[in-house]
């Protein structure tokens, strides 16, 4: 791919030429055909979903249905095994209280590891507060990658989910999730992937992996913010009841009791994020137009690059595996992250400076905060040369 | 108001200067100046919220009715911005500290976009702490 194009299909660059954009680990830039998608659907055919008599709702249906059928086809599932919800954190949050509350008791084990978003932590923490359930993790080595020997370990008879990311937003460490699916399959245990750091640069085949759920954010696969996708397999999402109760859910209702839709629209309860549905079909084909593998080629270029030219720093420690996944993390002697990303902002440059939500590994790293830079398909071997210039002006001011 | 020469001095330092770089690397001077904080006094009740580096101010009675000032970051570019606050209110009494907009005293030194005071560095939040803790010697409760 030419990334040079690339950029040509986001407004952004043109309304501001001189933007290094490198924090797409947090949220990435829109290209044109997302904008004009949520712009016609506002604009031309906006109308509800799943319940007009007339025709631009069922115009409406379809197109929201059609996203859900490209959704399914992007992940290689069903598409009644698509669920659209706010976003990832929404996704974990409903896998927990709906699927965690009806199957789960007091001292089941629920493994995650030491790499996880606070939204694959928190949600766990808040049902072990309800019902009792034990969190264990998995602790990572000093590259920055699972200790697998150790979670040979944890993954145990008493282990009912193991629920993990597949790329760490932090390190960019890829798991190898094949190996802590055949731990976790063994003793019977169910599967979660976190892909909010995997779906926008990797091929994701949620039947190859073969795991029970895996969820994405639309923010980050460069579609609109408040819309996100959970995958379960078709099976278990149909043993769960609904998470949220209203309208479109349901059967049939009465003052006594309520009888519920089967999965997807279970879990779709109220008028959805009909907008940012299309929205996110836009952004689905905008990837696969480029092609996931060609997306995955060129940040991999990007990233051995921008680790080349951090090493260059003898101040610079560069953290994480070598050969990780859409982000390099870094400290640098005696000068703060936040002391880092303010200056590279002077030169137009947005990094990530704190602690990623993911305050537990920064215990693990021993360090309060780090410098993160992230790709995206608009990214270019020039940006990162800027980057390079940049950070020679960090030394040369905190010298 | 008269403001304190160290403050006035590095004011009209700052405005001499063109180029952003040199502007940041006089802020960073200050905060390496900054008189030491020490780690004892580093506690949750000295911390201020709403920094995302990590900032403490702590503030105890001084001669004539003034209040003595000491405080810290770990991050550089914050700690000049603390020293640049103090520079203003040290040592000065707590009506004289509250007649004060530290905001509008940084807005006038000509920074750059990432020292200018609607930005979060944080120093809305400690021109705020340090607002509080005059009210608090006011009250006596210091």
């Amino acid at each position: 791919m030419s990334s040079r194009s690339a950029r040509l299909d986001f407004p952004v660059f043109s309304a501001n030429p001189k933007l290094v954009y490198l924090d797409n680990g947090a949220t990435a830039q829109k290209p044109i055909s997302v904008i004009d998608a949520i712009a016609r659907a506002y604009a031309i055919d906006y109308a509800t979903v799943h319940r007009g008599v007339y025709a631009r709702s069922q115009h409406m249906t379809e197109a929201y249905e059609a996203a859900r059928v490209a959704v399914a086809k992007f992940i290689n599932a069903d598409e009644k095994e698509i669920i659209f919800v706010r976003g990832a954190t929404e996704a974990i949050n409903l896998v927990a209280q709906s699927w965690g509350r009806t199957f789960l008791k007091a001292g089941d084990e629920v493994v995650l590891t030491e790499l996880e978003h606070h939204s694959n932590i928190v949600p766990w923490q808040l049902l072990r507060d309800q019902i009792g359930i034990v969190l264990k993790f998995i602790p990572i080595n000093g590259e920055g990658d699972l200790d697998y020997d150790a979670a040979k370990q944890i993954i145990s008879e008493g282990t009912r989910l193991v629920s993990i990311a597949h790329v760490s937003n932090v390190l960019g460490t890829v798991i190898d999730l094949p190996r802590i699916f055949s731990m976790a399959k063994a003793v019977g245990a169910k599967t979660f992937v976190d892909g909010c750091q995997s779906a926008p640069r990797m091929v994701i085949d949620v039947k190859a992996l073969d795991c029970d759920f895996y969820t994405f954010s639309g923010h980050k696969l460069y579609g609109p913010t408040g819309i996100g996708v959970l995958y379960g397999k078709y099976d278990v999402l149909a043993t769960m009841p609904p998470y949220h109760g209203g309208g479109a859910m349901i059967e049939t209702v009465s003052f006594e009791r309520s009888t519920f839709l089967p999965p997807p629209l279970r879990f779709e309860a109220g008028t959805p994020h009909i907008v940012g549905v299309l929205g996110l079909h836009a952004a689905v084909d905008y990837v696969c137009e480029i092609g996931m593998a060609n997306i995955a080629k060129h940040e991999a270029h990007l990233l051995a690059k921008t680790r080349d030219t951090l090493r260059l720093f003898n101040s610079v420690r560069v953290l994480g595996p070598e050969h990780g996944s859409g982000a390099v993390s870094f400290v640098m002697e005696c000068v703060h992250p936040h002391d880092i990303g303010t200056i590279l902002d002077e030169d137009s440059i947005n990094i990530r400076a704190g602690h990623h939500c993911a305050q537990p590994l920064m215990d693990v790293l021993g360090v309060p905060a780090t410098a993160r830079v992230s790709f995206g398909v608009y990214n270019t071997a020039d940006d990162i040369d800027r980057l390079g210039s940049a950070m020679e002006k960090v030394v040369r001011i905190f010298r | 108001m008269i403001l304190p020469t160290q403050f006035t001095a590095l004011r009209d330092e700052l405005l001499l200067l063109d180029d952003w770089e040199d502007k940041y690397r006089a802020i960073i001077d200050l905060g390496r100046a900054l008189e030491p904080m020490s780690p004892a006094l580093k506690t949750a009740a000295t911390k201020v919220p709403g920094c995302s580096s990590q900032v403490w101010v702590y503030a105890q009675p001084h001669e004539h009715g003034g209040l003595h000032f000491t405080g810290d970051s770990d991050a550089h570019i914050v700690k000049g911005l603390v020293a640049l606050l103090l520079s203003l209110i040290q040592n000065r009494t707590p009506d004289d500290i509250l007649a004060l907009d530290p905001r509008a005293e940084l807005a006038s030194l000509g920074l750059a976009s990432h020292l200018s005071p609607t930005r979060t560095n944080g120093f809305a939040a400690m021109a705020e702490r340090v607002r509080a803790l005059a009210r608090q010697a006011q009250q006596g409760a210091l």
